[in-house]
């Protein structure tokens, strides 16, 4: 049945795992708004015309408060706004609650670009590269101003802030290119600050990290954490085993709840550790006293995640690649070289293909999304 | 008309009002909706404040052994003094006690160019150890024992920030305090024949006292947070 | 006193010519026709720069100007109409004039306090007009840090400022209507005798005086961070800069009831006035705008339910804001119960009002889009929360500020317009409308983020945004023709007497337009409010037909 008639999206592709149950909801919204406003604005009218004065209509015994009627109008749209937020609170716990053995990829967001890091070490700047059919999880954070890291055909967006990791996840169902916005006022371009999210096959996907490791070095996050770990000599206090007085080991250390001093407990989770590389004295751990400095202005935002990895992936032992094969199953993933001198401060988003530049005024469209949407009718 | 039976209250009664008691009633109930706005307008920092020294006590506390517990002391006794002074004032009012209520507003008004004098001296003396936040900020890093720089700025931000603003509040409450101390020795009889106006005075006088009586605490007198259970080093 | 025996003559309008009559008046209506004529200019000022918006949006490759101007343009926009105009336009216009006129006052409580708040409010306009000629601020209306505290290079500062002056004349508006209403009412006005227009305002009160320090407070912060580096919400210092959305919706989320509160006030006394019959349930309209004043303050985390704040937050956050939704339910229903047995006028004023719900409506209807955090994920800051705002905001509060406009302007100016134009003007606003915000819901849909200066990466879009420019540009000149017609009526209207409507009220009570102290004769309530008789009135209206038969 084509009802659209003149053949133009009035719905943006679906494309993830969230947006049938998100467009169901939508939808059921749509109903209920629908139908009282239809309902309540035909009446309106009705009334208008009935009661006009003049009219012959049937006056007698008007009434002026009527208990048992507003009585049913507080309680139907209570009903309906409860059922309503109900559903839509399972929903939103589901796209807040990442599933744990999701593939995660980094984002930090700045005026006006979005860098992309895969956890084998291809880096890309406003594009996303993901495989189909694969939970993904973003971790994301700003090096400037608030932006919001937004794909319309997965239904997901969340801000990244600047200070603090925010994270957020999906799995693509559906292989395609699809818009990338910031949804976040952040500054002049800010219209500028997107691109797309490609949806390849899990083979393809492959194929693609594997040439990507061609040309560039392709270390891991967790090698290049470990590269800078060496380099700034953290390892001097945290040391492989508990034998350094001055600092705790880091060696597995992700995921494990730590005592403060004064007794209280916390999760080394993401945000954990950066806090105690930014803020070493906030959190200090029981038996340990304030000698670290803080490294808030020696580290970026990518060095930070690189040590995070680092830290996640075991730390203080070699980290093999087969760790990240088995965290993205169905994947094959090239031996990493590993080549020595990355300085982290210079790093250069150099970008291999032509839609992974940044998008410039003036262009052909750089995203087919008519082509996209004509696709998906197929 | 409905003021003509009022003929004393001719020079004071506004002429919206029917008569004196729905005047002074509509006085009360604006400055009370007034000390409402002040509390929303401190609360915002003082939420800020609480959200800040729950996520950085270690630091905080470095930062609030700068500041000299024993001035801030004197200035808290000070103001309260001063809003026993004005408490005693507004009952000197009631009894329409005109050198009672003079000699009381002026000492007032003395304990608050003191408390701003204190003020001065402290904040100066800030100033000089590159203690005001922004590009000027340069403190002595000895003296906070390895806290976090950032957080220190931070604290002093809200320090003066808070502090400040409360000092704008004492600035106005002298040039009211003032005005209506000028009306008492002119002998108007918006005054001398009524005691509401002073009140109202009084009303706000207290308020910033009490603001005083929370920010004394707040940033003087942090307790240790990782006190003599804590397992560090110190 | 001297105001006090004016020469009968005299009326408000009259009673002193001089320029100096008028700019140190502490008479509430002359003070209401002051801040009529201020409003008025910053609305076209707004209205100018959201016209150049919307044609730049009509390309998507957004070719008639830079994005740093497109920037500015909106930000003037929001600034403006949100500050300047929509907080400001039926609480101080129609809510200064009517206020004590509806509870037999002579004046409200601090007539020097109003003329203050009317000059804090043109302090307001000039710091931001002049922000704006000096180049503008670039940051939105709603001044996110750090972006606007640390990064932009435009004329912030002296916005927050203007901003923060509105605020206080805000606060004074506000204080003046709560003791109004609790200390001003004449013998015999109990609270259940109030108009809802003042019930509606009292409420808006209470949310001035609570939240407008808070903001208040919180964008001088902002000026701090900005001049002197006094750091509040820095991150890079370890400061929160989603500290400053909390305290920024705290109060910006309830300034929407100062916007559309009064005008629930305005669209209860149309209602009764042309359906002839007292309002449905007005308790229930009372208490709601009550409820809609408390509730308010505990809904601002919606905004934020994709920026970093917990889940959980956003759990409670998403429910009380679906229980808000209750109450204004309650209200359209209650009005369109008001119509039922009525003998329904359709002038002006009523066309307006009818305009006002079905638009208010729409607004109302999606807004629980927006509450349901699931699909708010998707739909947040995109141009479906533009829509839906704009159906709130100019649907509601502009339509009900037109309604209340044409309903009073016979008491305020003591002339007629042509109904006839008024009608037909109202229909092409709300055709001109919903053309303009319509397409916004599917675009917005479709995931077009709010503040983009092009689109040209995604030219689906672009069908949406040719219609909503073809609208505004009807919506134009929907709002300037009544600028036409009220103007001439008052060279060449017809002398409109002291109850055009036939209306019941106590405004309606004295003459038009009012003498300088309101009312000349003591006032003592002895009827209860909207004290009409449908009944009777249908009654002598069926005789007088078969008479004529």
């Amino acid at each position: 049945m084509n009802w659209n008639l003149f053949n133009y999206p009035m719905n943006p592709p679906s494309a993830s795992n969230f947006a049938a149950e998100h467009d169901a909801l939508f939808y059921a919204i749509v109903g209920q708004a629908l139908f009282f406003g239809l309902l309540t604005f035909a009446l309106i009218l009705w009334f208008a015309v009935k009661f006009k004065k003049g009219s012959k209509a049937d006056r007698s015994s008007p009434q002026y408060e009527n208990a048992r009627m507003e009585f049913w109008w507080v309680l139907i749209p209570t009903l309906l706004g409860l059922a309503t937020f109900f559903w839509s609170t399972k929903l939103f716990v589901d796209m807040r609650t990442p599933p744990k053995n999701a593939k995660e990829i980094f984002v930090v967001g700045k005026q006006w670009m979005w860098h992309v890091q895969h956890p084998d070490g291809v880096r890309e700047n406003n594009t996303l590269h993901v495989p189909v059919d694969t939970d993904i999880k973003i971790t994301m954070i700003s090096q400037d101003v608030i932006h919001a890291f937004y794909i319309p055909a997965f239904r997901v967006q969340f801000m990244t802030v600047p200070g603090r990791y925010t994270q957020m996840w999906f799995r693509p169902t559906r292989v395609g290119k699809y818009h990338l916005f910031c949804n976040m006022y952040c500054g002049t371009q800010h219209s500028e600050m997107g691109g797309s999210v490609i949806v390849m096959s899990k083979r393809d996907y492959a194929d693609w990290l594997a040439q990507h490791g061609q040309v560039r070095e392709n270390l891991t996050a967790a090698q290049t954490g470990e590269k800078l770990f060496n380099k700034i000599g953290c390892g001097n206090c945290h040391g492989a085993q508990d034998l350094i007085p001055r600092g705790p080991s880091l060696r597995g250390l992700f995921g494990t709840t730590r005592e403060t001093g004064d007794g209280r407990r916390w999760v080394a989770d993401e945000s954990y550790i950066r806090e105690s590389i930014m803020r070493p004295a906030e959190k200090v751990t029981k038996g340990y006293g304030v000698t670290m400095p803080s490294y808030d202005k020696t580290f970026s935002e990518e060095d930070i995640m690189n040590l995070i990895a680092y830290i996640k992936a075991g730390a203080g032992q070699s980290i093999p690649t087969s760790t990240i094969a088995a965290a993205m199953p169905g994947i094959e993933v090239r031996d990493a070289t590993g080549k020595a001198g990355l300085n982290s401060n210079e790093m250069q988003f150099k970008s291999e293909r032509a839609d992974a530049t940044p998008t410039r005024r003036g262009k052909a469209p750089a995203v087919g999304a008519l082509a996209v949407e004509k696709g998906d009718q197929q | 008309m409905a003021h003509a039976a009022h003929g004393d209250e001719f020079e004071v009664l506004k002429f919206q009002y029917e008569d004196m008691d729905q005047q002074n009633d509509s006085y009360i109930v604006g400055m009370w909706c007034f000390l409402v706005t002040e509390i929303m307008f401190f609360g915002m920092l003082f939420l800020t404040y609480s959200f800040y020294r729950m996520n950085y006590q270690n630091d905080w506390f470095k930062a609030h052994e700068q500041l000299d517990w024993k001035l801030g002391g004197i200035n808290t006794a000070n103001l309260l003094f001063s809003s026993f002074l004005m408490a005693t004032a507004v009952r000197q009012a009631q009894l329409k006690d005109r050198m009672g209520v003079l000699l009381r507003l002026g000492g007032v008004l003395v304990c608050a160019f003191v408390f701003l004098g204190i003020k001065y001296i402290e904040y100066s003396g800030k100033y000089e150890h590159h203690l005001f936040p922004g590009p000027g900020f340069a403190p002595e890093v000895s003296h906070f024992h390895g806290a976090n720089l950032n957080h220190v700025q931070l604290f002093f931000g809200l320090y003066f920030a808070m502090t400040g603003l409360h000092g704008v509040h004492v600035l106005v409450g002298i040039l009211v305090i003032g005005a209506l101390a000028m009306m008492w020795v002119k002998g108007k009889k918006i005054v001398t024949e009524d005691y509401i106006p002073t009140e109202l005075v009084g009303l706000y006088w207290h308020f910033v006292d009490i603001v005083w009586i929370f920010l004394y605490p707040l940033f003087y007198l942090m307790p240790n947070p990782s006190g003599p259970n804590s397992g560090g080093s110190h | 006193m001297e105001h006090f025996h004016t020469n009968p003559e005299l009326n408000y309008l009259t009673n002193g010519h001089s320029l100096r009559s008028w700019l140190l008046t502490e008479d509430h209506k002359r003070i209401a026709m002051l801040y009529l004529m201020s409003v008025t200019f910053f609305f076209f000022i707004g209205g100018l720069a959201a016209a150049g918006v919307r044609y730049e949006l009509m390309s998507p490759a957004g070719n008639m100007m830079e994005s740093e101007t497109y920037n500015k343009l909106f930000t003037a926009h929001g600034t403006v109409m949100v500050f300047l105009f929509l907080l400001v336009a039926i609480p101080a216009v129609l809510g200064n004039f009517l206020l004590p006129l509806m509870i037999g006052a002579r004046d409200l409580a601090f007539p020097r306090l109003n003329l203050l708040s009317w000059y804090l409010y043109m302090a307001a306009g000039t710091c931001i007009t002049l922000a704006m000629l000096g180049g503008g601020a670039d940051t939105g209306w709603t001044f996110y840090t750090p972006y606007s505290s640390m990064y932009s290079n435009s004329n912030v500062s002296l916005t927050l400022l203007g901003v923060f002056l509105g605020g206080f004349s805000s606060i004074t508006t506000g204080m003046n209507f709560v003791v109004t209403t609790h200390k001003m009412r004449a013998p015999g006005m109990t609270w259940f005798r109030l108009p809802l227009f003042v019930w509606g305002h009292y409420a808006t009160g209470v949310i001035m005086l609570l939240g407008t320090p808070v903001v208040a407070i919180t964008l001088l912060c902002v000026i701090f961070e900005r001049t002197f580096q006094l750091p509040i919400y820095s991150p890079e210092l370890g400061g929160d800069p989603v500290l400053f959305q909390h305290m920024f919706w705290f109060y910006s989320h309830p300034a929407v009831y100062i916007m559309i509160l009064p005008a629930f006030g305005v669209i209860s006394e149309i209602m009764t006035a042309f359906s002839r019959k007292r309002v449905f349930g007005y308790h229930m309209i009372a208490f709601s705008s009550l409820a809609i004043a408390f509730l308010g303050f505990l809904v601002w985390g919606h905004h934020m339910f994709v920026s970093s704040q917990s889940m959980y937050q956003s759990v409670i956050f998403s429910l009380i804001t679906f229980l808000l939704a209750v109450p204004s339910a309650i209200k359209v229903w209650n009005w369109t119960a008001t119509m039922y047995k009525g003998n329904v006028v359709l002038s002006g004023p009523m066309i307006y009002g009818i305009g006002f719900q079905g638009l208010f409506l729409v607004g109302g209807l999606t807004g629980p889009f927006l509450a349901s955090y699931g699909n708010d994920v998707h739909l947040s800051a995109t141009y479906f929360v533009v829509a839906h705002f704009h159906y709130v905001m100019v649907g509601g509060s502009i339509m009900g500020f037109l309604a209340g406009l044409h309903f009073w302007w016979p008491k305020m100016t003591g002339r007629l317009y042509n109904d006839t134009i008024a009608k037909w003007n109202a229909m092409l606003v709300f055709v001109g409308f919903n053309l303009t915000f319509f397409p916004q819901f599917i675009v917005g849909w479709m995931g077009m983020p709010r503040r983009y200066h092009y689109y040209y990466f995604a030219p689906e879009f672009t069908p949406y945004h040719i219609l909503s420019t073809m609208g505004s540009s009807i919506l134009g000149i929907g709002f300037a023709v009544p600028a036409f017609y009220l103007i001439h009526s008052l060279f060449k209207g017809e002398k409109a007497g002291d109850n055009p409507w036939n209306a019941h009220g106590l405004e309606w009570n004295t003459s038009s337009p009012p003498p300088t102290e309101n009312f000349r004769y003591k006032v003592i309530v002895t009827d209860d409010v909207y004290d009409y008789d449908p009944v009777a009135e249908h009654e002598n209206d069926m005789l007088a037909a078969g008479g004529k038969a």
